[in-house]
């Protein structure tokens, strides 16, 4: 087996017995990574910048010279962190973000940092200042967003594992499209300090990988009380590694709401598929009611864009990043920095979120998004008191066309149907791929109670096994 | 961008279709306690360093184009 064929934990096992070099391995994808990004428009565009060479005092602990590839928006101290905004172009970060800090404090190495949707906003990572990622399965394709540029190099093997964030779907998503895991844990669970913000009542930092095991590993290196975010929650028991092979005795629950209209035809059939696997290793499928779950969508592009509009005030040619040039006074500064600097996504969704929150407007749009989200709360509270956790395609269809959507803000959002939801509870949920249709990865997502990733991951573990995905061919 | 945005809102007035009477408003979803640090002063962002990103920057601080041309 190559070295580009081992998983993060395999390459860490390897390094510390001594039978694999650090800077072999860190080499080799440096080597591959940077090609990715020299060869422009022939290759993917996953990469924002990549390392010259693994930072000298990388050396010990649990991940020992496995290389990372970190998503854009993550502060990493002086290197180039832009949230793949022209906004933050030249920026470099005088600290690096916990999430990162504590990898590398484990002994990883930093690779690369990925391609993005600016800001995060997006389900196609074709709202970036530095181009749209292509999918590895097919370059005619999206890789899904806003962590496009991580799955896709995962998917691609021009980086072992990669760190992404989710705030409606924002990991689950693109690793369904690419093949590969991707996992939201439960909100607060990774310190959010460093993350360039989108929408700080959703967001959360979280692993994509080529499988589960790798998953939990880096969850468990991410995962601890950091003073620098108040909303970080002491997880209640110790992160340990998945081992099931089986789902005994386990209940689960499939959505009518979020498993029918809407939903491709391939993608469903995949899904069907993966539930008649989950019978065969012993689970009990039965239906669930998320009455809800079908408003979450409208309730997220409410309550999202709110928040970016007050989170991305702070971008104004001031402090740092870029500043319109010859600036007549200071609003006008202000007004063309923010007009050059941000793409065309990123002004739709501070419009709607000003407007959400304007005076006349507030109680009908905000106000209302709020409690539409502890009605999806409730509901999950309800579902989870009969089963242990619900099973959803990750995403209602395969990798779409790049340009397909970009003319229809709306039906670029409905990509967050699967999702949305349970970014507004703040629960975890991960999406493994379950196999093809039409040659394009389907993604499974199951979802559990906060703080449920332990046996989450279990249960991933286990239907990963059983249906035996080969993400072989993108990685060519 | 006018037509995109209205159909956005259009689709988000569909929550305007729900009962929500009585329904408190999500805050946080999920109950923090402690999550305040020790009240300890400790040293901040070296001033040299917080100015090194600015585009216009003194000794002593940002530097902005007059409100007044």
């Amino acid at each position: 087996m190559g070295i580009l064929e081992l998983s993060a934990y395999e390459a860490a096992e390897q390094i510390a017995a001594g039978s694999l070099s650090g800077g072999e391995l860190f080499a080799a994808y440096r080597d591959r990574a940077a090609a990715d990004r020299d060869a422009g428009e022939q290759g993917l565009n996953c990469f924002t910048w990549v390392a010259e060479e693994a930072a000298e005092e990388s050396g010990e602990g649990l991940l020992a010279g496995v290389p990372v590839a970190v998503k854009d928006l993550f502060c990493t101290e002086g290197v180039p962190s832009q949230s793949g905004s022209r906004i933050l172009e030249g920026y470099l970060p005088p600290y690096t973000a916990t999430a990162v800090r504590r990898l590398l404090q484990d002994g990883a190495s930093l690779l690369a940092k990925t391609n993005q949707d600016e800001f995060a906003m997006g389900s196609s990572n074709e709202n970036s200042a530095f181009g749209p990622v292509r999918n590895p399965w097919d370059r005619s394709r999206v890789p899904g967003g806003s962590s496009g540029g991580s799955a896709a190099a995962v998917a691609a093997g021009l980086a072992p594992w990669a760190l992404g964030t989710d705030t409606g779907g924002s990991i689950r998503q693109p690793a369904a499209l690419c093949g590969v895991v991707g996992l939201k844990p439960t909100y607060g669970t990774i310190s959010r300090y460093g993350m360039i913000a989108f929408a700080s009542s959703l967001d959360q930092a979280g692993p994509l990988t080529r499988d589960v095991r790798d998953a939990a590993l880096m969850l468990r290196s991410m995962a601890g009380q950091d003073p620098c975010d108040a909303t970080y929650l002491r997880f209640p028991e110790e992160l340990v590694l998945p081992h099931a092979e089986r789902l005994d005795g386990l209940r689960l629950g499939v959505p009518a709401e979020l498993t029918g209209e809407g939903i491709e035809q391939g993608v469903l059939a995949s899904f069907q598929a993966a539930l008649g696997r989950a019978e065969e290793l012993g689970a009990q499928l039965s239906e669930v009611k998320l009455p809800h779950a079908p408003h979450a969508l409208a309730a997220y592009y409410v309550l999202a864009p709110a928040e970016a509009s007050s989170n991305l005030a702070r971008f104004d040619g001031v402090r740092y990043g870029m500043r319109a040039e010859a600036p007549a006074d200071l609003l006008d500064m202000y007004t063309r920095t923010r007009h050059d600097g941000f793409g065309a996504e990123v002004k739709r969704r501070i419009m709607l979120g000003t407007y959400a929150l304007s005076s006349g407007y507030y109680d009908a749009y905000y106000g209302r998004a709020q409690r539409v989200r502890t009605k999806i709360s409730e509901d999950f509270r309800s579902a989870f008191a009969e089963v242990d956790f619900i099973l959803t395609p990750t995403a209602p269809t395969v990798a779409f066309g790049l340009g397909e959507k970009t003319g229809d803000p709306l039906a670029m959002y409905l990509n967050d149907f699967c999702t949305v939801p349970m970014s507004l509870a703040g629960i975890p949920a991960i999406s493994i791929p379950c196999g093809l249709s039409d040659g394009l990865p389907v993604g499974l997502q199951l979802a559990g109670p906060a703080f449920s990733e332990n046996r989450l991951l279990d249960a991933a573990h286990a239907l990963e096994g059983a249906l035996g995905f080969d993400g072989g061919a993108a990685r060519v | 961008m006018a037509r995109e945005l209205s159909a956005v809102l259009d689709h988000v007035a569909t929550i305007a279709e729900l009962d929500l009477e009585g329904v408190a408003a999500t805050s946080h979803v999920v109950e923090v306690t402690g999550g305040l640090r020790e009240d300890v002063p400790r040293p901040s962002l070296p001033r040299e360093l917080a100015l090194a990103q600015a585009p216009d920057a003194s000794d002593e601080g940002f530097l902005v184009p007059s409100p007044q041309a």
